[in-house]
């Protein structure tokens, strides 16, 4: 009976907790967004952001979009050509870059190289008490510190999704025209037919800026709610990557589900 | 001071990369100069017996060239026949009495609306009905017609 009760306490206390937390997240938010108004009358502050978030992420979303471009056009010709439709090849590639992979493995790329990099910043700065200095001196740290990194996650997401939808498509193009030899104009003719611009790249976009809000918004919060110490920091970073890939793999199914059923 | 300009300058190149990634996206994979939205387009109907596969968004080719867009299939109650409205490009106008078929790209493409124009000297206007039109063919019934004529040669030689 005691084990029962036992059991179910700690169930409870870690649903309570889990709630707790997330309520606590959502109303970080809402004062990131409320606190907003200085990163954009102080642009620099996020273009400076913009640099270490976006700019710095730019070889590994390029060379990754590549090469998952090549791959799929080893293995979408391998398939094709066994049902004889080899010149769908561009279709394929286009399309799973710009509807999922585009947005999926930039949005856990970026977290994982970026959102790290933010949550360790901010959990640094409140280990060595920068962020209370700041308040000493009447300084905001959600506006100085915080929201210029949200915007700057907000915004750099969907242009590395692009580029790398983009240069998966120029991998594809390499595999599957230049090295196997697919006619190149049934290549981009048939992709140009198949792909819609609001259907599928306008819905790419807006999987692109959710994954950013959301990789930003789990980088930032864990970073600021991050226990003062060593371990504590470690622990955040680490449960960024980890959250934030979940999130993205959970939010791209809904958001799939609402986007492409049946239709 | 020379820090902050190179920042501001590798922020620049990065947004414009980006930017440009979009617009490779929309233009040379998406396509989307070729037909886009905005392009004027007028409006016609026309009742089919069957549809098949049809669905909206499906092309309007005449020719073979894309002139336009499935917009809406509705099933009318009165005639039990189903009703699609496309939409034409405003720069194509064809006569009054231009016929719409069903047709399917290749043995199993999706289908899509075939015009062949008339000889009527009128042309059609926005909210037009086209009156001559063929239903899509449905490789079930194909089949059993074929089986049927068989079954009724067969009979025949029996007499």
């Amino acid at each position: 009976m005691n084990a029962v009760t036992g059991f179910l306490e700690r169930l409870g206390g870690r649903v309570t907790s889990a709630i707790h937390r997330l309520g606590f997240a959502s109303r970080f938010l809402l004062l990131t967004l409320q606190n907003s108004g200085m990163s954009f009358r102080r642009f620099s502050l996020v273009v400076r952001e913009i640099y270490f978030a976006g700019v710095l992420s730019l070889i590994i979303i390029l060379v990754s979009g590549l090469f998952v471009g090549m791959v799929l056009g080893l293995q979408g010709y391998d398939t094709l050509v066994r049902y004889g439709s080899s010149s769908a090849l561009g279709v394929l590639v286009a399309l799973s870059l710009v509807r999922e992979l585009g947005p999926v493995v930039a949005g856990l790329l970026f977290a994982s190289r970026a959102g790290s990099a933010i949550t360790a910043e901010i959990g640094l700065m409140k280990a060595t008490e920068q962020l209370a200095a700041m308040e000493m001196m009447a300084v905001d740290p959600i506006a100085r510190v915080i929201a210029p990194r949200f915007w700057a996650g907000v915004i750099s997401m969907p242009l590395l999704a692009a580029m790398f939808s983009a240069m998966g498509v120029f991998g594809g193009y390499l595999v599957g025209v230049r090295m196997i030899g697919v006619d190149e104009g049934s290549f981009w003719s048939q992709m140009q037919d198949a792909v819609d611009f609001q259907e599928d790249i306008l819905n790419g976009v807006i999987k692109s800026v959710v994954f950013g809000i959301a990789v930003t918004w789990i980088a930032v919060f864990e970073g600021y709610d991050a226990p003062p110490t060593a371990e504590g920091v470690s622990g955040a970073t680490t449960r960024t990557v980890v959250t934030s890939s979940l999130t993205i793999l959970a939010l791209d199914f809904m958001l799939t589900a609402f986007m492409f059923r049946g239709a | 001071m020379m820090k902050r300009k190179a920042l501001d300058l590798w922020v620049g190149v990065f947004v414009a990369i980006g930017l440009g990634a979009l617009l490779f996206l929309a233009l040379k994979v998406g396509d989307l100069a070729s037909f886009s939205a905005t392009a004027e387009t007028y409006l016609v109907k026309a009742n089919f017996d069957n549809i098949g596969g049809l669905k909206k968004r499906a092309p309007v080719k005449s020719a073979g060239v894309v002139v336009g867009r499935v917009e809406d299939i509705a099933f009318d109650t009165e005639t039990f026949e189903a009703t699609v409205a496309f939409s034409i490009d405003k720069r194509y106008e064809f006569p009054k009495d231009t016929s719409a078929k069903i047709l399917t790209a290749g043995l199993l493409g999706e289908q899509y609306i075939g015009l062949s124009a008339g000889g009527d000297t009128t042309k059609l206007k926005n909210g037009d009905k086209l009156k001559i039109t063929q239903s899509a063919v449905v490789l079930e019934n194909l089949i059993s017609q074929f089986l049927f004529n068989k079954a009724a040669d067969g009979n025949k030689d029996s007499k």
